[in-house]
């Protein structure tokens, strides 16, 4: 496990080298993963609900929203990041601290590689619709 | 009868061969290919083409390879504990090494087997025997875990076994050493008067769930039944056992058992067997055993169980005929077409090759029959020989066949596999051994159709092989590649424990349906905590369960209270669902526990009872990420 550390911080396992992309304009980055396009309503309580239920078994080991634990905290995430950023986050966390500017840089403050918690696409979503709740307080 | 100038004459040979190795170095280096480096070569990243599993001997596990890198990848707890991953000691394993002579935590493993489809490898398990107390295991190789484990009642040193039948509906096991069936204390000197018995027991295996059962025993003369393989194709319905010391002596056996020009090869037709036992012709008898059961991500069932069905050959014609083979076999193997059935005679001077189809031509006649021994016909010598090896090499074992109608056959005494051509018996190249080999393994080599490519022999001595390491060196297995006309030995590897057999399988059919993580949600560990939130501490009177969760750099919950002498059971759940991701579990100075592996997904259950007051740190052992230091926190133990 000592090696697999070691070489998630310099180069990171799987994806071979570092493209050399210019880190300067993340704000509305979708990020790098299978989320290509998402189309935000007006909130859907039902689903909210469900994603709470999905971060509470699988995101908040790691995760508060007023404060920094393993993670960053969420408090407001929907409003730095796009819809698409956020799910590509869960659904495809290693890419996304390898290549993705601002998931790089995440990983260097947080220095704990983000988990793939086995989340499905749809799980994401309503995730994503929990965090949204979470910000509209 | 042996004479006695052969007897002279085998016993030089051992010796000449046990002194041979440390004057033998230069061939080493003149009969290896001239490229071997570069056809053992993995570069990094890149995979192996088979994997290997070999038995662990008297380290009672199996270990895992790359071939053809010779990269040691996995040991899996079999039927020895595991301090690394707490095989053998949490509360979900300890049951897995239960018996009916209470926990016997150490085994002697000779041979691997896989399951088979249609007599092809199907990647799906592999099976181990253990040979000191009678136990067959089930290995899943999705997660290339023990699964199972059922212990073999009324037998003693289950040596010949665990040798599947073409489609895997049974495995066959038999007695090495006989003793009085049902178990007493008897002169032992009744051995000889006929007192001692041994059993081949039928091993059901369910074709979907692969657990296993006692289906039937068979009460068999007292001799020792060494090893054992099945027939294929036409030869499906029988199974072969080797056996020696047919002289049933019991002093002195390395004169006493080899008295006879030849001992036995055992035809069982297993498929008669069940027929009498369906018709009622078995009858109750005693016996109790053990199963255990480990189901994916629950604690292990242990299942007492008495009683089995036993049949005497007698009462089932047609089910048991013996075939006179020279000398104390070792070996009885049956070729990719079923039809040759090759004894290895350990003091044999020829390889001796049975036919099936002449067996199944005289088996019931009487003119071919020499005697009888206890209800099974023994067949004439030449009856059923369809020809014979001759002088092949000294201590002729064990044989494997490459699908290409060639025969290899390992030579422990003159150290040396010979290959030779099925049909003509003609021997084409001697390859040495270094040394004193035992079994050999061909990837495929046992099924109906061998993949072939590379061969390994599993050598008994290194001296002068490697760097010294003390007065125990390792054993090795060397390994040839033999897809060309003329086989060539790339290199040779030390290896875990005593390794008596393997199996190898085309990476292929496993490397894309291994499990990668438990997924939470199937989890159904009676003690699991599937999300943070739940985790929590309960007490009842004297025994505290904490529901704790592991997930980088945490456990929850972090602080523990406890009084002197009160139980603990830490049942920790790694909540990650991602691959390679397990977290450590141990706690400072634990007696009779160890480390705790627990996989992504997985619960496991580390029990401690609170040791005299002071603070306890317990902490992750597996480096979990750049945090995994931070990974700890104490218990406080209170008077
Ligand atoms: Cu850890």
């Amino acid at each position: 496990m000592m090696i697999g550390l070691l070489s998630f911080l310099t180069i990171i396992a799987c994806g071979g080298e570092k493209t050399e992309e210019s880190p300067a304009s993340n704000a509305g980055s979708k990020g790098i993963g299978p989320v290509k396009s998402v189309t935000l309503g007006t909130l859907d309580q039902a689903m909210a609900d469900r994603g709470k239920k999905q971060f509470e078994a699988k995101c908040a080991a790691c995760h508060k929203f007023e404060e920094k634990v393993v993670g960053p905290a969420l408090q407001d995430v929907t409003l730095r990041r796009t819809p698409e950023w956020i799910m590509n986050m869960i659904l495809n966390p290693i890419e996304m601290t390898q290549k993705d500017p601002i998931g790089q840089e995440l990983l260097g403050e947080h220095l704990t590689q983000m988990t793939f918690q086995n989340v499905k696409e749809e799980e994401a979503r309503e995730i994503l619709e929990y965090f949204r709740k979470m910000d509209l307080k | 009868m042996l004479k006695k100038s052969n007897l002279i004459l085998v016993t030089l040979g051992i010796t000449l061969f046990t002194f041979l190795p440390n004057c033998k170095k230069g061939a080493a280096t003149a009969t290896l290919a001239s490229d071997a480096a570069s056809r053992v070569y993995v570069a990094p990243g890149e995979k192996d083409e088979v994997y290997a599993f070999l038995s662990g001997g008297f380290s009672g596990q199996m270990s895992v390879y790359g071939i053809p890198s010779a990269r040691l990848f996995k040991i899996i707890p079999v039927f020895s504990v595991f301090p690394e991953n707490g095989y053998g000691f949490d509360e979900e394993t300890k049951d897995m090494l239960k018996t009916t002579h209470g926990y016997v935590p150490w085994d002697d493993s000779h041979h691997v087997e896989a399951s088979m489809t249609d007599g092809k490898q199907d990647g799906r398990w592999m099976f181990l025997n253990a040979n000191n107390t009678p136990r067959l295991a089930r290995i899943d190789l999705k997660s290339f875990e023990t699964k199972e484990i059922l212990e073999i009642p009324n037998t003693s040193g289950n040596h010949a076994s665990p040798f599947a039948t073409e489609n895997t509906e049974y495995l066959m096991a038999a007695t090495r050493f006989s003793v009085p069936v049902p178990q007493a204390s008897v002169p032992i000197d009744s051995f000889s008067k006929g007192g001692f018995k041994g059993t081949v027991t039928m091993v059901k295996v369910d074709k979907n769930t692969g657990r296993l059962s006692v289906e039937l025993q068979v009460l068999v003369p007292g001799f020792n039944y060494d090893l054992s393989h099945c027939g294929k194709k036409k030869s499906h319905d029988w199974c072969f056992f080797s056996s020696y010391n047919s002289e049933q002596a019991h002093k002195m056996l390395e004169v006493g058992a080899s008295k006879k020009d030849k001992d036995f090869i055992l035809a069982f037709n297993w498929v008669r067997a069940k027929e009498c036992k369906d018709q009622g012709k078995a009858y109750n008898f005693g016996g109790d055993y053990v199963n255990n059961f480990k189901e994916e991500n629950k604690p292990a069932v242990s299942t007492r169980l008495s009683g089995v069905k036993m049949l005497n050959p007698k009462d089932c014609p047609g089910m048991m005929y013996y075939m006179p083979t020279p000398k104390s076999p070792h070996g009885t193997d049956v070729d990719s077409t079923g039809e040759y059935i090759v004894g290895g005679g350990k003091l044999a001077s020829v390889i001796p090759v049975h036919s099936f189809s002449k067996m199944m031509e005289v088996k019931d006649k009487k003119e071919h029959h020499s005697t009888e021994i206890e209800g099974i016909p023994v067949l004439k010598y030449e009856s059923t020989l369809a020809g014979e090896v001759k002088k092949p090499c000294l201590g002729p074992l064990h044989t494997e066949f490459d699908g290409q109608g060639y025969a290899y056959t390992s030579c422990f005494v003159s150290s040396e596999v010979v290959k030779w051509k099925l049909g003509t018996w003609e021997v084409v190249q001697h390859l040495p051994a270094y040394y004193s080999v035992g079994h050999l393994s061909i990837v495929g080599g046992s099924s109906t159709e061998p993949y072939g490519k590379y061969l390994i022999a599993m050598n008994k001595i290194t001296k002068d092989r490697y760097l010294p390491v003390g007065m125990e060196l390792p054993q090795s297995a060397q390994l040839y590649d033999i897809s060309s006309g003329k086989a060539e030995l790339l290199s040779d590897f030390p290896t875990v424990g005593e390794p008596h057999y393997s199996q190898m399988i085309p990476a292929k059919l496993i490397m894309d349906k291994t499990a990668k993580l438990f997924p939470l949600e199937e989890n159904k560990h009676p003690y699991a905590t599937k999300s943070e939130n739940d985790a929590r501490i309960v007490k009842l009177g004297n025994t505290t369960h904490i529901y704790m969760t592991a997930i980088r750099s945490h456990f929850k919950p972090d602080i523990i209270e406890a009084r002197t002498g009160e139980t603990l059971y830490f049942h920790v759940t790694n909540l990650e669902q991602d691959y390679d991701i397990p977290h450590g579990f141990a706690i400072g100075g634990a007696p009779n526990m160890t480390n705790l592996l627990i996989m992504p997904g997985e619960t496991r259950t580390f029990k401690w009872v609170a040791p005299k007051p002071g603070i306890y740190p317990f902490y992750c052992t597996d480096f979990c990420s750049a945090l995994h230091q931070e990974m700890q926190q104490y218990i406080r133990v209170s008077p």
